[in-house]
């Protein structure tokens, strides 16, 4: 492959004309913090802010969404549903931890089995730009997660930041209905250089580690620990780490109308709530906090694992970063490493 | 330029569904038997499952809930469904009547393993309204294309009274047969029965089932299963020939909304059916 570059100025100009045609998502600053949003002005984009708070999983799998409509009358029922994205999109400044989320979401979403046609639309109409992460904050651990500052998992294109230009990698075939190569000017040997600079930057600011080699046995024979019996203590089950989290994908399926029209949702759910398992009978196999807590540490970094060869966290630090009690994944890890 | 994508088949959509006939089964009402027949020919035709096997069942407006289909395979005609009232979508279940029109997604998850089980010994151990999936395991073992493909069939079934076993007109008939051993227990017995008293996991003492060339399938409450299982074991079932069925609150029924799994196992995908040896390997959640 060869390296391309674009200069800042003409990528706005890029966006300008996708405009007419695609629906553009990109990072806006909105009320103090980064939100990713559709765009209609190249001039709103802020692609060097700090990561957005919540992740772009949203524009595959939203907060809400209907399944499909229902009509029943006494000939029967009719259901219709209507996956399809009306346009084509892109989003842009994606930052390589949420877009390696986006490649674990697709080995659920689109299972062996059984293949989500909402998200995999999509996912399919849109073009993921990631931008290399100049500015790691104290709390990422991407590089723990087999991810990283400039991780190109996920990404159809890949962007780094070199001053007045992106160099840019064209890495799938999505990608290329973006930014066509052969259009684009080469990049220069000082321009890799300066690439690389940056890149080694980024991943010598990451000051935070996990120790993973071993977690998955290690969790094995911690499912009856102690641990699990004070660790949880100070959570108190708001489920801010799940919801902001760029690999979770929990839902809740609920019935919107009557019994003649109405609408089924999809909500998403956390496995921090004690409804999220409570069965009709009253029995709930995960009744405390010490099952809850236990569910998603060993969902990320063992069962995942189990199931997809790696783990389902990406180091993207939101769950510290938000947690209202500071209960830190990664503290959680030490006291696993630890503990009996 | 968008690579035209292969149309995949929506798991989400439930198939629209007819109720045939409502029954009670139970003296306390509680428990309804529902049989439905699927709308549109080309679900019919390419609806095909196993015994064990589940479906998710929509009362539109209410929601959807998954229960295991009480009937076999064998038998042609509407599926069978018997639910227990117990929250919102059950409830409105028990109140459908014929000609309803419902939603129906399936079959989900994997059934009884039966090719493990031909040309063994079937032992049937249940309590209570788990006796569903294996009613029609046992029919259609029953059925005559079939019955050559298995060995001995002993049932163990119990409730609490005897007003609370299902399907009794059908238990009658095996009682009279001779190519099944039919032992019925309830908890507590009233001045109508005639058979055992007795906790299913202690009736499985008593009649102590030979585990020579034998399979167990077990389903109950949780308490009745965790009491069994060791029983078995001490009759010299292994637990790869002991089997049981789980149940767990789901959603999707396909593995991707989370909340029923067992260790990194889904119970809707990977179950319901577990044997006994995969669940020790597993982390015990309850």
């Amino acid at each position: 492959m060869t390296m391309k570059k674009i200069r800042k100025e003409d990528l706005k100009r890029r966006v300008e004309d996708l405009l007419e045609t695609w629906q553009v998502f990109a990072p806006v600053w909105k009320e103090g913090m980064v939100e990713i949003t559709e765009i209609d002005d190249p001039a709103t984009m802020s692609l060097d802010g700090p990561p957005p708070r919540i992740p772009p999983k949203r524009l595959f799998f939203p907060q809400s969404e209907v399944l499909f409509h229902y009509a029943k009358d006494t000939r029967g029922v009719e259901i219709d549903s209507d996956p399809e994205v009306a346009r084509r999109r892109v989003v842009l400044g994606v930052k390589p931890c949420d877009a390696h989320a986006l490649s674990l979401l697709d080995c659920v979403f689109n299972g062996d089995r059984y293949q989500d046609p909402y998200y995999l639309k999509r996912r399919e109409q849109t073009v993921v730009v990631a931008l290399g992460c100049d500015e790691p904050a104290l709390t990422c651990f991407c590089s723990s997660m087999e991810s990283g500052p400039f991780s190109r998992k996920g990404a159809d294109v890949f962007l780094t930041d070199i001053g007045a230009a992106y160099v840019v990698e064209v890495l799938t075939p999505k990608g290329h209905q973006l930014f066509e190569p052969s259009r684009l000017e080469d990049a220069s040997p000082e321009n890799l250089e300066k690439a690389k600079e940056r890149e080694e930057a980024a991943q010598k600011t990451i000051s935070s580690h996990v120790e993973r080699a071993g977690l998955v046995d290690k969790l094995d024979e911690m499912a009856e620990s102690v641990l699990w019996k004070y660790i949880h203590e100070k959570c108190i089950g708001c489920g801010v780490c799940t919801f902001l989290c760029p690999t979770c994908h929990c839902f809740d399926m609920v019935d919107e109308g009557d019994e003649a029209v109405g609408q089924r949702v999809r909500n998403w759910d956390s496995c921090q709530f004690p409804l999220y398992t409570l069965e009709t009978s009253g029995r709930n196999p995960r009744p405390s906090g010490r099952e809850r807590l236990r569910q998603r540490v060993m969902h990320k970094f063992n069962y995942f694992v189990k199931s997809f060869g790696q783990p389902a966290c990406v180091g993207c630090g939101r769950c510290i970063i938000h947690c209202p009690v500071n209960l830190d994944v990664r503290r959680v890890i030490e006291a696993i490493w630890t503990a009996q | 330029m968008i690579p035209v994508e292969k149309t995949i088949e929506n798991p989400y959509l439930p198939m629209p569904a007819t109720v045939e006939r409502t029954f009670i089964e139970t003296a306390d009402r509680m428990i309804k038997t529902v049989e439905l027949s699927l709308a549109r020919s080309k679900d019919q035709a390419h609806f095909h499952f196993v015994p064990g096997q589940f479906c998710q069942i929509s009362v539109f407006g209410k929601g959807e809930a998954p229960f295991g289909i009480a009937s076999s395979p064998t038998e042609t005609g509407p599926l069978r469904f018997t639910v227990n009232k117990a929250g919102v979508v059950t409830t409105a279940i028990h109140h459908l009547e014929i000609g309803d029109a419902v939603g129906l997604r399936g079959p989900l998850g994997h059934g009884y393993p039966i090719d493990r089980f031909e040309g063994k010994n079937i032992v049937i151990v249940s309590g209570g309204f788990a006796f569903t999936t294996q009613r029609a395991l046992v029919a259609m073992m029953l059925d005559q294309n079939n019955r050559s493909r298995f060995g001995e069939i002993t049932v163990i079934y119990g409730a609490r009274t005897p007003g609370l076993l299902l399907y009794r007109d059908e238990l009658r008939t095996w009682e009279q047969r001779d190519d099944l051993k039919t032992y019925l227990t309830v908890d507590q017995r009233d001045d109508t029965w005639g058979g055992l008293e007795g906790f299913v996991p202690d009736i499985v003492v008593q009649v102590a089932p030979s585990s020579a060339n034998a399979c167990a399938i077990v389903c109950g409450p949780p308490i009745m299963i965790r009491l069994t299982f060791p029983r078995l074991v001490q009759l010299g079932f292994g637990p790869d020939h002991i089997y049981t069925s789980l149940e767990r609150r789901m959603k999707c029924g396909i593995g991707k909304c989370g909340r029923c799994n067992l260790g990194h196992l889904y119970v809707c995908k990977e179950g319901p059916v577990f044997s006994y040896a995969r669940l020790q390997t597993l982390p015990r959640e309850d």
